[in-house]
């Protein structure tokens, strides 16, 4: 049999020797998602961001323990009055084109994001002037005292402040740009671009890195390959195939169902990069009844439980873990104060709550997204929690695109609207009240859900004045306290993303986002 | 004969209109707002609006409608929604993966499946027969993901003969080019093996009992001949619409297998522009695969003319 079958392979051998093969050190790397929009500022797409950071680079950024360090930028410093900010750029930075990144450069990228961005935007509401009085210094000034100001610079996640080109940062915020010179360790290669299929990017060899060790965003970002691709497969037994298969080296998030069958083979690893991983959340829209009596969102947080939620949707509890703070466990805001007696699953007591508040049998419209692996088995958990504390539940399933659209609409329940749905956001989205879209009341002006409480803007209000950490975690703990009167939402539990990746990849960095510099490949 | 060409393919004209016009309506009554997607979890309900102004989706449907017609009418598929590509270029990027898988499948499929056809309707009623039909209602019954994986298990990751998923354009060597087409062309293939053998092995069946089969054989002609001179080419006529039909249900309608080894297809792109309410991409795609619809039908029936002379226009 083996002799009959040799001339075969002898054939596929040569049929593979005709195959070219890309010169120098490439990182193959299946991504989470198709790369579909290029802007990371137009869209708050992760996979956008995760471009953005291949390309771009920041003024400050989170390290591995999130705390703030100058990243383009050498040095700041603030005047007595916190009210005027100077930032001096490094030197010797450079865009791709060559041409030197210039403080002007960094306002307009600024002014651009922050018409985009709600931290951005909060940001700006604060500043009263942003000028760049010689070509490495940025000056910043405030109309009074505004406690994130770094975090803000610094933010991960959806959303980031990206530098750019003045030419490029100067397009209209609401249109995508076209123009994809950063200044990043990496170079995107448009001709090379294929939607659906690739993205390549090459070593930038003028990057300058910092010093520093890396270290989560922050830190020396030395490009060790001369080339990244990421291959879009879209099947995610498929990716499993490749990475088993040696066809791509990385796969940046494999499904948790798979994880077994990486962790068995012994030329995989596994590493969780992002230790605060993702938070699952139930939104509430507050608009119709009976979600616009808080007694009775209070009942829902005292009728869910996250162990029944997570395992739902992880399975393997290696993965995920409990955790009652609206902000993430291992951050520094990190608190469970008000939650203590919830998400316990108390059905008695969210009986005597739905009593009290004189729920009239309404049936709750529950949004499912049948279509997200990650998402799909939490209706069905959280219909059946709580119907046991007495609640009616109409679970409707629709894809995740539809579900987007859905809760854009303020229409009653019953003539299209909803009560509530599901989601998750990274970790790193919701570190402090201000952050947390989720969290912003200002009715109107809310996020879909649309909350209206005075009480708490005026919490988050004050935390982004608040400049000292200690008060700022006491601020952060009495909005916490609010939302348990009021809630905005319902804290699901959080779990971890590993990424998985072929023995011989080395320097993979744990931090608030994925990263390919200092990754290398043997 | 080319009266009767043009005839079709004037015919063809408000055919595409009634595509034009049930794709555009279907699509705005499907739940669904491509600027929420856009716009991502962040935004609020000004922010949706102003890109629903920017996408000209505020408009009125007549006038989003005449305005993309006038669009289509000068060449002009417009641009995605997503992509910042015109959906011409996306199309044209798609079309050599598609039209590649689905000729490879073809010609595996006709290869293999008229042959052991005409071999089980010659031998029909014995063990030869029964093994190619019980191979046929296997093809049909496996679903092709999973002789998709199956193959992938034992070529590709097993014997590591193959690679397991990825398309190499012709131009960027032939090779890869084989070599990534072999394993997604033969799962493919397996079902229109099936289809195929079977409706050769029927309209076989039927002509051996006509008079001039026996009378080849009266005249001393060997059963080779007899079969695959006399036979099949009296047969080919439902055999060709079956083939005809293949390559048009292939060339829109290979998502799965597109899927299971990454092969950049059309199919793929409709499914992501679908997934996405990217509405210029699916509107193209969809025109375009009526068209190919109605031209392969139109083929097929010029090829009647060829296969069996006695058909006339």
């Amino acid at each position: 049999m083996a002799l009959r079958l040799r001339p075969f392979a002898l054939a596929l051998a040569v049929l593979a020797g005709l195959t070219g093969a890309a010169a120098g050190k490439t990182l193959r790397v299946a991504p989470h998602s198709d790369l579909k929009i290029l802007d990371p500022i137009w869209t708050t797409a992760l996979i956008s961001v995760n471009h953005g950071y291949m390309i771009y680079d920041t003024l400050f950024a989170l390290d591995a323990r999130l705390a703030v360090k100058p990243q383009m930028v050498e040095r700041y410093e603030t005047s007595p009055d916190k009210l005027t900010w100077t930032f001096t750029l490094r030197d010797g930075l450079a865009w791709h084109d060559g041409s030197s990144v210039t403080a002007e450069d960094c306002v307009a990228s600024l002014k651009r994001w922050g018409a985009r961005d709600t931290m951005g935007q909060k940001l700006l509401s604060y500043v009263a002037g942003l000028a760049a009085p010689d070509a490495r210094t940025i000056r910043m000034t405030l109309r009074e005292p505004y406690g994130l100001v770094l975090q803000t610079l610094a933010k991960p996640g959806a959303s980031v402040p990206f530098m750019m080109p003045k030419r490029v940062a100067e397009t209209d915020p609401g249109k995508q740009i076209t123009d994809f010179t950063g200044s990043g360790p990496f170079i995107f290669k448009s001709d090379e671009w294929r939607p659906g299929e690739k993205v390549v990017y090459v070593k930038n060899p003028k990057y300058k890195p910092r010093a520093e060790a890396p270290s989560g965003l922050a830190g020396g970002k030395i490009a060790k390959v001369d080339r990244v691709e990421w291959l879009w497969i879209a099947d995610a037994q498929t990716q499993v195939n490749a990475l088993l298969a040696g066809e791509v080296d990385i796969i940046e998030a494999p499904p948790h169902d798979l994880l077994p069958l990486l962790a068995a083979d012994k030329n995989i690893e596994l590493f969780v990069w992002n230790a605060p991983g993702r938070q699952y959340a139930l939104r509430f829209n507050v608009l119709h009844k009976p979600f616009d009596n808080p007694k009775v969102r209070q009942a829902v947080a005292y009728a869910l439980n996250q162990k029944d939620m997570l395992a739902s949707v992880i399975g393997d509890p290696e993965w995920f873990s409990e955790c009652k703070s609206l902000f993430p466990c291992g951050s520094p805001l990190e608190s469970a104060k008000g939650f203590e007696d919830k998400l316990d699953s108390n059905f008695v007591k969210a009986r005597a709550l739905l009593q009290e508040a004189g729920y009239d049998g309404t049936p709750i419209v529950v949004l499912q997204s049948t279509d997200l692996v990650s998402l799909s088995n939490l209706a069905p958990v959280t219909k059946s929690l709580l119907e046991k504390a007495g609640l009616k539940v109409d679970v409707q399933a629709m894809d995740w695109q539809t579900l987007v659209s859905r809760r854009a609409k303020k229409d009653p329940p019953s003539a299209g609207g909803w009560h509530a749905f599901l989601t998750s956001w990274a970790s790193v989205d919701v570190l402090d009240p201000v952050a947390t879209g989720f969290l912003n009341a200002s009715c109107d002006k809310a996020m879909f859900g649309w909350p209206c409480d005075a009480e708490l803007e005026r919490l988050r209000d004050a935390f982004a004045r608040e400049t000292d950490a200690a008060k700022q975690k006491q601020i952060a703990e009495a909005v916490q306290l609010r939302e348990v009167e009021y809630p905005t939402h319902i804290q699901l539990g959080q779990y971890t993303q590993p990424v998985a990746f072929r023995k011989g990849v080395t320097g993979i960095l744990s931090g608030p986002s994925i990263a390919f510099w200092n990754v290398e490949v043997k | 004969m080319i009266g009767y060409i043009l005839r079709r393919l004037a015919a063809t004209a408000p055919v595409m209109l009634i595509v034009a016009v049930l794709v555009f309506l279907m699509l705005r009554l499907t739940p669904g707002d491509p600027a929420a997607i856009i716009a991502g979890d962040n935004a609020n309900a000004e922010q949706i609006a102003a890109i629903r102004n920017r996408l000209g989706l505020d408009e009125p449907i007549f006038t989003q409608f005449f305005i993309w017609l006038g669009n289509l009418l000068r060449g002009d598929f417009g641009e995605s929604f997503f992509f910042k590509k015109t959906v011409g270029e996306l199309i044209a990027s798609r079309l050599e993966p598609t039209l590649a898988l689905s000729l490879a499948t073809i010609v595996i499929a006709v290869l293999i499946a008229v042959p052991l056809g005409v071999l089980a309707a010659y031998k029909q009623g014995t063990l030869i027969d029964k093994i190619v039909m019980g191979f046929s209602v296997l093809g049909f019954s496996v679903p092709v993901f999973v002789i998709g994986y199956a193959l992938i298990y034992l070529f590709a990751i097993k014997l590591n003969w193959l690679p397991v998923q990825g398309y190499q354009r012709i131009g960027d060597g032939l090779g890869g080019f084989l070599q990534r087409l072999i394993l997604p062309s033969i799962t493919l293939a397996v079902i229109y093996v099936a289809l195929i053998a079977r409706m050769t092995r029927a309209s076989v069946i039927d002509v051996l009992h006509e008079d001039y089969i026996r009378t080849a054989r009266a005249k001393g002609q060997t059963e080779l001949k007899v079969l695959f001179k006399h036979a099949l080419k009296n047969a080919a006529v439902p055999i060709a619409t079956v083939v005809g039909l293949g390559i048009a249900l292939l060339i829109g309608g290979v998502v799965v297998t597109e899927s299971v080894f990454t092969i950049p297809g059309l199919g793929r792109l409709t499914v992501d522009a679908v997934l996405a309410r990217d509405y210029p991409t699916i509107q193209a795609v969809i025109l375009l695969f009526s068209l190919v619809y109605v031209l392969i039908n139109l083929a097929v029936d010029v090829a009647y003319t060829v296969l069996d002379p006695r058909i006339r226009y």
